[in-house]
């Protein structure tokens, strides 16, 4: 968090809570976001992560705790709040009889933009999102990832510093997904923006902080590689391998007595050409998930001794490097309140 | 409130824009040709003592009932549906600029629609034999759909903040609409009223009797208690509606 060269944090929370008649939805969170970053909202539907964003917008009133934007308080000048926030919510409604030029030329004059910068504005934001072939269509009319398109555009249209997407790659093919990856690592640096998602390896690749919200409680915070130490604070290899699993697993303890074989994994593999070879040669090979809690990249002395050991026939290796997913799966499923130092991996 | 001329802009120009709006006017100057039709019927058949707008405008609440639900049952509660009030509420504007646009258009379209009606009246100027029209009643009854259908209309954005649900809107500016106009005209006329207890209410209820209101603005009695009824009423159900919208962004 650069917050040594920046007076005021972009966006922050404090101990903030969201009760819908006594159930809390947001339960005592408490994050902040530095300007200029580009922050990952992750968690499973019913988490929490919308309700949040609302509150940020200054949308929904919160049951307890703080939230300021930019320094000021959402509470109590939410108008103000408004003016320096672009917001996308969940599903992107729009109304369905507008065409897309009209559409933002009214949503520029709402957030207050002077009608003399409102026109080239315009221009400048259809060609940013690729919507200039569609700017006289009627927005019931277009496509999906040309709503969203839309949507992103209205975000941005008055260069707001803080920009709040909720779910903005929702049921995008991955053309556009590109697409939309590529303009919201655009906008790093010169706007804050909060983006929920579902699509891991999206937020993986654009966001610089991801936080990790479950049953209202925000379990994790950080960048998603010291996220992958945190939670999954081991290295996996991947070997594919024939011969006797006991063996192998001598032959790891060997090189470092931590590594365990993951039981559930070590399944044949689909030989596709198994039909062209002979019999000794069907589904011979399985792999095997080792972990170990040893740090250092063993690649180099598992496959010298792996390879030398006639016992064993070596096929592949592969360090692999436990994706978002793995973390938020880990993430979400252990409770807030137990403390445990590493877990076995998920799959 | 810079932000309220660009939201009523925006919703007439949109009420312009649909076709849907042609065609209820169509059908609206249809139902009430139909019985401007009738009234010249009874008038051809044997003279009467009031003048044909007197006769004509008797039948104003018809409209009400049928018109006002239906042009502001969708201002809210669409907008909620289909989750669009989330992002128009996300933008610098107050509720109070989006209530009170709202508000505008409908009333808009209301008075437009009533005003050619005045087309009716046009026309029997013309061909009939008479030429003369008393304009005392016409405009005193124009004057009372004015006045009158900015309660009204208010009634009907107050029924659509408090729903998600456009047809609930519709049937709850009803039954509003129904209780104020009927409903009350039904309570002055019920025994219980003459109770001693029941003294201060009566002349409440006396009071607010839309039909009397009519009654008056046709003789061309412009009282300004009246005035204050309606527009006391439209501030009341404006207030009522904008709490409304915010009450139901608190239950999320």
């Amino acid at each position: 968090m650069s917050d040594v060269t920046v007076p005021v944090a972009a966006i922050e929370v404090s101990h903030l809570v969201k009760a819908y008649s006594g159930v809390p939805a947001v339960n005592d969170i408490s994050f902040s976001v530095a300007r200029g970053e580009i922050i990952g909202f992750l968690g499973p539907n019913g988490a929490g992560k919308s309700t949040t964003m609302r509150i940020l917008t200054g949308y929904l009133p919160a049951t307890r705790g703080s939230v300021r934007v930019l320094g000021i308080p959402v509470a109590t000048r939410s108008e103000e709040v408004k003016k320096v926030i672009g917001y996308m919510p969940e599903n992107n409604p729009l109304p369905e009889d507008m065409r897309v030029s009209e559409y933002l030329y009214y949503r520029g004059r709402l957030k207050e933009i002077p009608r003399s910068k409102l026109g080239p504005r315009l221009d400048e934001v259809l060609e940013l999102c690729d919507l200039t072939r569609v700017r006289h269509r009627i927005l019931g009319q277009l496509s999906k990832g040309n709503r969203q398109r839309v949507g992103i555009a209205e975000a941005v249209l008055a260069e707001p510093p803080v920009i709040i997407m909720d779910e903005p790659t929702i049921g995008l093919d991955p053309h556009q997904i590109l697409i939309v990856r590529d303009l919201i690592a655009s906008l790093r640096g010169r706007m804050t923006v909060i983006i929920s998602s579902h699509i891991l390896p999206e937020i993986e690749m654009t966001c610089d902080r991801v936080l990790i919200i479950n049953r209202g409680r925000l379990v994790a915070q950080g960048t998603p590689a010291a996220l992958r130490r945190e939670f999954l604070g081991h290295t996996r290899y991947r070997i594919d391998f024939a011969g006797d699993l006991a063996v192998l697993s001598a032959a790891l303890r060997e090189i470092d007595p931590s590594f365990q074989i993951d039981p559930g994994v070590a399944e044949s593999i689909e030989k596709p050409f198994a039909a062209n070879d002979g019999p000794t040669a069907t589904s011979e090979f399985r792999h095997a998930i080792a972990t170990t809690e040893n740090d250092e990249d063993l690649g180099e002395t598992l496959l010298k001794k792996l390879v030398n050991d006639n016992r064993l026939r070596i096929r592949s290796l592969v360090h692999a490097h436990p994706s978002l997913e793995d973390v938020f799966l880990a993430a979400t499923k252990r409770s807030w309140e137990i403390v445990d130092a590493r877990r076995e991996p998920t799959k | 409130m810079r932000h309220f001329f660009t939201i009523l802009n925006h919703e007439i120009r949109m009420l312009l824009v649909n076709p849907s709006t042609y065609i209820a006017a169509v059908l609206f100057l249809a139902v009430m040709g139909f019985f401007f039709t009738g009234m010249l019927e009874s008038y051809s058949g044997a003279g009467q003592e009031e003048s044909p707008a007197t006769f004509f405008f008797r039948y104003f609440f018809i409209p009400v009932f049928f018109m006002v639900p239906l042009l502001t049952m969708k201002c809210f509660a669409e907008e909620r549906r289909l989750g669009t009030l989330e992002t128009l509420l996300t933008t610098p504007v107050t509720t109070t600029e989006v209530v009170l646009g709202k508000f505008g258009s409908a009333y808009f379209l209301y008075l437009l629609l009533w005003a050619s009606t005045g087309g009716f009246f046009y026309v029997l100027y013309r061909f009939a034999g008479d030429r003369f029209l008393d304009p005392g009643p016409l405009i005193g009854g124009y004057l009372f759909i004015a006045v009158s259908g900015l309660l009204f209309v208010a009634l009907g954005v107050f029924a659509s903040s408090l729903s998600r649900n456009v047809t609930v809107a519709g049937i709850m500016s009803f039954t509003l609409l129904f209780a104020l106009i009927v409903g009350l005209n039904f309570i002055e006329t019920m025994t219980v009223m003459d109770l001693d207890l029941m003294r201060p209410l009566k002349s409440v209820v006396g009071y607010a009797q839309v039909f009397d209101h009519l009654d008056d603005f046709s003789r061309g009695v412009v009282d300004a208690r009246q005035c204050l009824f309606y527009v006391s009423g439209t501030v009341l159900a404006l207030i009522f509606s904008i709490l409304g919208v915010e009450a139901k962004l608190l239950q999320g």
